[in-house]
């Protein structure tokens, strides 16, 4: 029996009609269409299916669709601004902060939810921020280096 | 050769905007109209002969369109060692018997996911189990269960390297040791698991999207296994989320997704779950290795005798190259004057192994410098200091085996060893080991028996003098289209935005072997500078008859200029002459093509990168847990091609390395995986990761684009070994089995005090 989820994607309402056993992440990729949210283990291990909800990082693959009612998601495609990248985003680019790519939404999605609660994290509380998050290319370490360059303000936000 | 206007820059990866803007799609990301998706049914029994497959209860589900066993294929079987039929052996679905606990042995299409998932609990099996073994030293004995049938002592195949006198020179050694060690299984956990979306038309040709490393190797093995001509398949590559060894055969994703299309005419998805992906999908070789090591007393090594017995799993996959290379890779990088390796695959109902990154080498390496830190202990001689006296120089030949050109090897010792002293006395439990390595530059064999060149592209110049760059090869994340990117614009003296990549799709790019043994950037970029040089070499035709200069003049292309080598300030605009060339060619636009396979470079590969690394590790003694303080790595690769491309390589080596050495294994009992999830297989997170240091060193390889090799999979090899030396050297003991565990650790100081205790009284 379907119900319906009233809430926003990336700041559109949406009012669809899911099976209660769908998982957030099932209805941002398969329902909405928005494919940048990735799924890698499907038991909250990997981080590749991070989004905000509320604000805070959440692995969309733990979540059922259902309790994201009312609320409002950010994935990774509502980070940028038009066409501008979050400070985020650029500064993944310039450190070169992923590879195959996979684990690049979920890593942004933590790394931007750790900087809206504590914006000046110390380099253990970037570690900490991201230790849910798996990457098996890049070692971590660029990440940490983009994430810091961001902490430092070398990057700014779009107007 | 600093004159490079493209080559040595920082730059992101080409598809970097796609990849952190999350609108990069994978396979993973792929919807057909009328798409269905598939699900495997996969064998509980290491070992069974399947009795019946009853799929009739599955086929009655509201929502299943189709149920296949082995009896819906041809029964053929696939193999990378294709010319060796025997070697052949994976049926992928199986027939007649099941080898582990994961064989496949029948696929549903439905129209969604938990459809076909729910089908799969009404497919009945009838199985036989048969008696199983899971270790090679025990598959090997006499009466051990016959996995595969007329295959004597499960030996699947072996191999065997020799040069000099082995044994003569034992008998002039002043020293002489011999070591058992035992390396462990590793998986690869690419953050994409294998999918593929396979789609027949009525016309009877196959469509493939996969996530994969060779789309010319999935092309072929699907032609093998469908009697069907190559040309009739096209193969896919879009993003791949990972790679790492385990995506160039043909899989339980892509093969049962084909079959089950083939019978419907309808686009079939299969996305393995991350359990399967751990269960039934190829993981690293386990060995046990034996060596024998001798020298003089001044630390001169004279002889080394290699004997190595892996798990082979159930079938041969790549595994046989991994025997042949751990073989080659166990001389590296010394000077052994004699030289003997033996090596056995050993069939066992476990999962497959196969390639992993470094292919061999980790295992080879993690022994090799475990043992030659022992020699250099018991004989009172500096671990660099050993590794100096005998390590490889330029221009050395392995005798009778390869010729290696570049080497770097020794500016990377004495870079380490300035690195280690400048740490000065280190705090108690603290040790810094060290571990030196080579590695190739792409295998010249040819097991595979492709008829075409290694590496081919067609290079295309369009009217706006945009570059289109077509390649076999395939990006899994390494950032080949970058790196063949760069080589294109820095041959063709244009800008990297100015150029396209197109790879990976069989139906557009010549034939490419693809992503592994770290022959991209080697072998790929030959061909594509190839072909950048005809294209090159059109344009200034046009160039000089157009600026009527005196034939004695070189011209070429800076920057998008057109222009006298000699009198730079002399030329015209690059897109000017695109535009004139292609109208003065009837307009046809400038082309050209370029391939590269290897001649005349011995048996194993036309370059060899090298380095040395030095891990520091701290230890508590009280508990064995030790932690990754500091991965430093001296490195040299050629002429680096990107800087930024490169450290990321290093960088994630140290993760899938150091975790290699550190946490990651596969333990199994009777055969089943019990650690199949990213929750219990521990791998290294951001909290452990070390600091990472990278001291690179210049060389130039005359074989490779500008000078550059292989920079990507040699890294994996040294860390293994780096961490058992620091920790011998942080708390004095020796771990002969990977991964090194804090209850190894711990259990290895309780029995070093017990002798210490014992030699007291």
């Amino acid at each position: 029996m379907k119900k319906q989820l009233k809430f926003k994607v990336n700041g559109q309402p949406y009012e669809i009609f899911v099976e209660p056993k769908k998982l957030l992440v099932e209805v941002i990729r398969d329902l909405i269409g928005l494919t940048g949210t990735k799924r890698g283990c499907n038991s909250s291990s990997c981080g590749a299916c991070t989004v905000m909800l509320n604000g805070m990082s959440v692995k969309s693959c733990s979540v059922l669709a259902l309790q994201a009612n009312g609320t409002e998601v950010v994935t990774v495609e509502g980070l940028a601004k038009g066409n501008e990248l979050s400070p985020l985003q650029k500064s993944f680019l310039d450190h070169g902060s992923f590879q195959c790519g996979f684990c690049t939404p979920g890593m942004l999605m933590s790394s931007t939810a750790l900087l809206a609660e504590n914006p000046k994290p110390t380099k253990l509380e970037i570690k900490e921020g991201i230790d849910g998050n798996i990457c098996r290319c890049t070692g971590y370490n660029s990440i940490i280096r983009a994430v810091t360059a961001v902490v430092k303000g070398e990057y700014k936000e779009a107007k | 050769m600093s004159d490079f206007s493209v080559i040595g820059k920082r730059v992101h990866n080409i598809d970097g905007t796609e990849k952190v803007t999350g609108s990069g799609k994978y396979t993973f990301d792929v919807v057909l109209p009328n798409m269905l998706y598939g699900k495997v049914l996969r064998s509980p029994h290491p070992h069974a002969k399947i009795l019946k497959i009853d799929t009739r209860r599955a086929k009655r589900l509201v929502g299943v369109k189709a149920v296949v066993t082995g009896k819906d294929t041809l029964g053929h079987k696939q193999g990378i060692w294709r010319r060796f039929p025997e070697l052949c052996d994976e049926e992928i679905l199986c027939r007649e018997k099941v080898r582990y606990i994961g064989d496949a042995v029948a696929a549903v299409a439905a129209i969604d996911e938990d459809t076909a998932e729910e089908a799969l609990d009404l497919i009945d099996v009838e199985y036989e189990p048969l008696p199983a073994v899971f270790d090679p030293m025990d598959a090997i004995k006499e009466g051990a269960p016959q996995i595969h049938e007329g295959v004597e002592l499960n030996i699947n195949i072996n191999r065997h390297i020799e040069w000099g006198d082995v044994d003569e020179a034992f008998e002039k050694c002043d020293y002489i040791r011999e070591d058992k060690f035992k390396c462990s299984s590793q998986a690869h956990v690419c953050m994409e698991t294998h999918d593929a979306v396979a789609s027949f038309g009525h016309n009877g040709k196959l469509e493939v999207w996969t996530s994969s490393q060779s789309s010319y190797y999935i092309q072929r093995l699907y032609a093998d296994m469908l009697d069907m001509s190559e040309s009739d398949i096209r193969v896919h590559n879009r993003h791949t989320g990972g790679g790492f060894g385990s995506k160039f055969e043909l899989d339980s994703a892509q093969f049962p997704a084909a079959i089950l299309s083939q019978k419907l005419c309808q686009p079939v998805k299969i996305v393995l779950t991350r359990e399967e992906e751990f269960t039934a999908t190829k993981r690293r070789t386990p060995m046990y290795y034996f060596l024998k090591l001798g020298g003089k007393k001044d630390g001169t090594m004279l002889a080394k005798e290699v004997r190595v017995i892996t798990e082979g799993g159930a079938y041969t996959a790549m595994g046989a190259t991994a025997l042949y290379l751990t073989g080659f890779f166990s001389s590296f990088p010394y000077k052994y004057p004699n030289y003997r390796y033996d090596g056995y695959r050993v069939y066992t109902n476990t999962a497959v192994t196969s390639a992993m990154r470094g292919f061999g080498a980790p295992q080879s390496t993690f022994v090799g410098e475990s043992q030659i830190d022992m020699m250099a202990d018991d004989l009172g001689i500096d671990p660099v200091e050993i590794r100096r006296k005998n390590g490889m120089t330029p221009n050395y030949e392995v005798p009778g085996q390869a010729f290696i050109q570049s080497c770097g090897l020794h500016q990377c010792l004495d870079k380490i060893e300035e690195h280690i002293k400048k740490q000065g006395k280190l705090p108690p439990n603290h040790g810094i080991g060290v571990s030196a390595y080579g590695f190739m530059s792409g295998g010249i064999f040819n097991w595979f028996n492709t008829p075409y060149a290694f590496s081919a592209a067609v290079v295309r110049i369009n009217i706006d003098g945009k570059v289109d760059v077509y390649s076999g090869t395939c990006d899994m994340g390494q950032g080949s289209n970058t790196t063949l990117a760069m080589i294109a614009a820095e041959e063709l003296g244009v800008r990297l935005e100015d150029v396209r990549m197109f790879s990976g799709d069989t139906g557009i790019c010549p034939p490419d072997l693809g992503a592994w043994g770290s022959r991209q950037t080697l072998m790929g970029g030959n061909a594509v500078k190839r072909a950048a040089a005809e294209c090159k070499q059109q344009l200034l035709e046009f160039a000089a008859a157009k600026m009527g200069a005196n034939i004695v003049y070189d011209l070429d292309i800076k920057d998008r200029w057109v222009h006298l080598v000699d009198r730079p300030e002399r030329g015209v605009s690059y897109f000017d002459i695109v535009k004139e060339a292609i109208r003065g060619k009837d307009g046809v636009a400038i082309m050209g093509r370029g391939h590269y396979t290897p001649h005349r470079k011995g048996m194993i590969s036309p370059a060899y990168s090298f380095g040395v690394q030095a891990a520091e590790v701290e230890v508590d003694p009280e508990t064995g847990r030790y932690k990754l303080v500091n991965v430093t790595t001296a490195h040299e690769s050629g002429t680096v091609i990107n800087p930024l491309g490169i450290e990321g390589q290093l960088e994630g080596a140290i993760m899938m390395a150091g975790g290699y050495g550190f946490c990651e294994d596969q333990p199994m009992d009777e055969g089943k995986i019990l650690n199949p999830s990213i929750a219990d297989y521990k791998l290294i997170r951001s909290l452990d990761m070390p600091e990472t240091d990278i001291l690179e060193i210049d060389t130039y390889e005359p074989e490779g684009p500008f000078g550059a090799k292989e920079a990507g999979e040699g890294l994996t090899n040294p860390t293994a070994g780096a961490i058992g030396n620091a920790v011998y050297k942080a708390v004095g003991v020796r771990i002969y089995d990977l991964p090194i565990t804090p209850e190894k650790v711990l259990k290895a100081l309780k029995e070093k005090e017990k002798q210490q205790k014992k030699a007291k009284k």
